[in-house]
């Protein structure tokens, strides 16, 4: 039996090397990029789904917000990835680390802030301010959009921490609980074994779905500061 | 037919004789680039092989996978060996 729930959590370690750097790594082995003009199967299936995310990513956004194509395609796709792998049987997933996911985060939206602030000062501090406010309201509406924009990056990182750690909490719960049925009462461990199915299919899609949106707001956060 | 003789630390690991492993293995660059070299001349031999094959199929990314889940294992053994079922712990 797991001694403690959320060891599975814990940075795995062997002779002193983290398996974290494996972890990460693993995406760029399973990334492989088209070199030449007609390439391999596995290649042009991947081609086709970046540029349906590029496209995706990029239609809202304006010309100079077009420079953001690699960055925010590359964030998403490792995470895709990085979520995906952890489902495998004894994988690690960095994303369920709070470090990890801030340190993606941060640093990315307070890009988005500065290039606003830069370039259009006056426009994104206009963001603060919804049209049509009552003047009444306007001071604590301000006070509540900066602690909304101030809020921003914890939510992004949590979020994606929270969704992967529940998830891969809940598979191991689930099948704890359909081993230990399985000898007294067959059929409620079959019950158990159905859900157990029905959460890993919930997380596959999670897995992805976190991924597209963390994306998805930082290009938001862009959208609205380029 | 004799070859023309090739030093042993250009053969690759499968060709050369068991009396030549101990030159071979001293003759390996061990330093950081050394690594970062020999992994990228193993993983593009693995690529070419069964990746970059145009009708691949899904044993490229399946072999990648499974290898990945048994270093995940073997890593993660000590923390693993606590979760047998046994009737006292």
């Amino acid at each position: 039996m797991t001694m403690n729930l959320f060891d599975q959590f814990s940075s795995p370690q062997m002779l002193g090397m983290p398996l974290i750097i494996i972890a990460m790594a693993m995406p760029t082995m399973i990334f492989f990029p088209p070199m030449r003009l007609i390439t391999n199967r596995t290649s042009a299936m991947q081609n086709w789904l970046m540029l349906k995310f590029t496209k995706q990513l990029m239609s809202p956004l304006n010309k100079p917000g077009h420079s953001w194509a690699l960055p925010l395609l590359l964030i998403m796709y490792t995470l895709l990835l990085i979520n995906l792998l952890g489902l495998l049987p004894y994988t690690f997933t960095p994303t369920t680390q709070l470090s990890m996911n801030m340190a993606l985060a941060l640093p990315l939206w307070l890009t988005t802030v500065l290039i606003g602030l830069r370039n259009q000062p006056a426009a994104s501090l206009a963001h603060m301010l919804p049209v049509g406010t009552p003047t009444p309201l306007i001071p604590i509406l301000i006070t509540i959009e900066t602690v909304s924009l101030l809020i921003r990056p914890l939510a992004l990182g949590i979020r994606l921490t929270a969704n992967l750690t529940a998830g891969h909490l809940l598979i191991t719960l689930i099948s704890t609980a359909t081993l230990t049925l399985f000898p007294t009462m067959p059929l409620v461990s079959l019950l158990t074994l159905t859900l157990l199915l029905l959460l890993t299919a919930l997380e596959i899609a999670v897995a992805m779905i976190q991924a597209y949106v963390f994306t998805l707001l930082l290009s938001l956060y862009l959208q609205e500061n380029t | 037919m004799a070859d023309r003789p090739v030093p042993v630390k250009d053969l690759k690991l499968l060709d050369i004789k068991l009396g030549q492993l101990p030159g071979w293995l001293a003759s390996r660059n061990y330093s950081p680039m050394g690594f970062v070299n020999g992994y990228r001349r193993g993983y593009n031999r693995f690529y070419s092989k069964y990746i970059d094959v145009k009708k691949g199929g899904i044993g490229g990314i399946a072999m990648l996978l499974t290898g990945y889940v048994l270093i995940s294992y073997i890593w993660n053994y000590d923390h693993i060996k606590h979760e047998r079922w046994r009737r006292y712990h």
